[in-house]
């Protein structure tokens, strides 16, 4: 909302990655678009297709006997990672889910409505930014988030009040949105969006790729073409100076489900307010040929005042995943840089006149 | 020598034949190497690896020289080089060789690693920088720690669905050998920072063959028909990281090239 406002003031077409922001759950309150109006969506293994309760069905395994993960999966949804204000239940009915799905899909299309803002730069349809367009992953919870019971973020510690206060206070030193590169969210700049950990869905481009190697479990992330590279041989983590975005994940085989344990991250990631000292653990279960169940626990006692849990499935979808150069062809950023600049000017000459004529 | 040589050589030509129903396109190094196989009977190439040259600099042998700002004395000045090219200079088309002089003066302007854009193929496989090999029975990823590129080789052929920086890669086994034919770059990638460069008609073929438990034999050949005469070959070794904590660490240089992609756009100029 705020960035297409801000698109127009500037005059110019902004990025469509301005909006990517915007959709992206992980990012902090402007993300949470219309939070009450919406409620979740999520859906259920569909009584459809979801393996009815497999007899027969096993894990299928790879050539060195692990469960096999591998293929093309997302995890496209509409469900926000908190439980809307209002919503009291944990699921949704079918048809509830439907209903919320359809009221956001409808959101999603209002942008490519023709004379809006929204519709001058991207066609929606044509570039696939909505997320009806790609198979949701059906999830009848009204939250990712599975434990506090109530769907919501534990209570923030005083030492993350704190640190929340003074990043925001940096944030403003350093002018506004579009004074500089550095200023823009992160995903905008195609540094990092949905990789994780977690993994949470971005609002479009929801695809995955897992392959299996001896020893490894890897996951290409469609969005900025990122990489997990997991090891699974019980190696220690990184010392503790290598931090970065998506952190340093170690895995092991718990019986057949596949535990990731991810640190080292650096202190730019701040999901959710978190500190560099967050540790995501994650578990990812094989439920039928159709389905994963990805569950996660998000531990950061610096932040929050215990430690929280989320669940939402990967569904199969066809491929193959097709390169994502996000910064290579990033020309919204310079675009809307300087536009701002060209009203900076505008402003200046208009200011200028004003004394002149007085 | 020669007979003490021979006995296991023959040894592991036996192998090989044993492995390779079909008959392998005899490899120009001919490896008389058996390489460790996967679950799936496929030589295991799998690893971190990394070239152990300057190709990344300039392609071609070249002597050392200057960095590009003397601020940075001798940090970030050129390592010579032997170059990896084989048989003379790479064939460009007189136009073509024009280009590449230019791109060569401006290349602290043009070279897309500056910009941490995505390396194209085949520079990724020599930059300076440690990549793994992820071989499931299909597909076969690269992993690159340089901007976190990726490259999947389907070893099931498919369809490039556009162009891209990196190519569409499809791969398949010639006996100890995997080779990767790859079209469909866009014209936007150099091969080094010298500004040797391509087209989007780039057709690169790479053959990649285990020499011992940890080297590679990497060979490349370059065909573009809008700026080569002739299509050109390239080989280096690859080198195993076996370290015991080798980890292809990730490196995203967005962040680092904001403010020369972006730096003129600020309003506070920079200093």
């Amino acid at each position: 909302m705020h960035q297409r406002v801000l698109a127009a003031s500037v005059g110019i077409a902004a990025l469509a990655l301005a909006l990517t922001v915007v959709l992206l759950a992980q990012v902090p309150a402007a993300a949470q678009a219309p939070k009450a109006a919406t409620p979740a969506a999520t859906k259920p293994a569909p009584a459809t297709k979801a393996a009815p309760a497999a007899k027969a069905w096993t894990v299928p395994r790879t050539p060195e006997g692990v469960p096999d993960l591998q293929g093309y999966w997302t995890n496209n949804s509409y469900t926000p990672l908190e439980r809307p204000n209002g919503v009291t239940k944990e699921f949704y009915t079918l048809e509830e889910l439907r209903q919320v799905e359809k009221k956001n899909a409808e959101r999603e299309e209002e942008q490519t409505t023709p004379g809006t803002v929204a519709d001058v730069h991207y066609d929606f349809t044509q570039f696939g930014l909505d997320r009806s367009q790609t198979r949701l992953a059906d999830n009848l919870r009204t939250s990712v988030i599975t434990n506090p019971e109530n769907g919501k973020l534990p209570p923030v510690t005083p030492e993350g009040q704190k640190r929340a206060a003074d990043r925001a206070a940096e944030r403003k030193k350093q002018g506004a949105q579009y004074d500089q590169v550095q200023n823009i969210p992160i995903g905008s700049r195609c540094v990092w969006m949905n990789a994780g950990p977690p993994m949470m869905p971005p609002g479009y481009n929801p695809a995955y790729q897992i392959v299996q190697s001896p020893g490894y479990v890897t996951i290409l992330v469609e969005m900025l073409h990122e990489t997990r590279v997991i090891p699974t041989d019980g190696r220690p983590h990184a010392p503790a100076g290598v931090r970065s975005w998506m952190g340093d994940p170690k895995g092991h085989w718990e019986g057949d489900t596949l535990v990731v344990e991810t640190t080292n991250f650096n202190d730019k990631v701040a999901f959710r307010g978190a500190s560099e000292n967050m540790k995501v653990t994650e578990r990812f279960t094989r439920t039928s040929d159709d389905a994963i169940r990805y569950e996660f626990t998000v531990d950061d006692p610096s932040t929050w005042e215990r430690a929280w849990k989320g669940e939402m499935p990967f569904v199969k979808i066809g491929g193959p995943i097709f390169e994502h150069a996000c910064n290579e062809g990033n020309y919204g950023i310079a675009n809307t840089l300087a536009g701002a600049r060209k009203e900076e000017k505008k402003a200046a000459e208009e200011a200028a006149k004003k004394i002149s004529t007085k | 020598m020669r007979a003490r040589f021979l006995g296991p050589m023959m040894i592991a030509a036996a192998a090989l034949l044993e492995a390779a129903p079909a008959p392998p396109q005899a490899p120009a190094q001919a490896p008389a190497y058996r390489a460790p196989r996967t679950k799936d009977g496929k030589p295991n190439l799998n690893g971190i690896w990394q070239a152990v040259n300057e190709a990344n600099w300039d392609l071609e042998g070249h002597g050392a020289a200057p960095g590009p700002f003397w601020q940075l004395g001798a940090e970030f000045s050129v390592p010579p080089g032997m170059g990896i090219v084989e048989g003379g200079p790479i064939p460009y088309k007189p136009e073509a060789l024009q280009k590449r002089k230019a791109n060569f003066a401006n290349r602290m302007n043009l070279d897309p690693e500056i910009k941490c854009y995505l390396p194209g193929v085949p520079r990724a496989m020599y930059m300076p920088y440690p990549f793994q090999i992820v071989q499931s029975t299909d597909p076969i990823m690269m992993v690159f720690e340089y901007a976190g590129a990726v490259r999947t080789v389907y070893m099931k052929k498919q369809p490039a669905p556009a162009d891209s920086w990196m190519g569409w890669s499809n791969g398949r086994w010639e006996g100890e050998t995997l080779v990767i034919d790859t079209t469909d770059f866009n014209d936007l990638s150099w091969f080094d920072r010298s500004g040797n460069f391509h087209s989007d008609a780039l057709h690169v073929v790479e053959r990649i063959t285990a020499l011992a438990p940890n080297h590679l034999n990497y060979e490349a050949t370059i065909e573009d028909p809008k700026v080569f005469t002739r299509p050109w070959k390239i080989s280096m070794p690859l080198y195993r990281r076996i370290e015991k904590n080798a980890q292809v660490l990730e490196f995203k240089c967005v962040e680092f090239a904001e403010d020369f992609i972006y730096g003129a756009l600020r309003k506070v100029p920079l200093k």
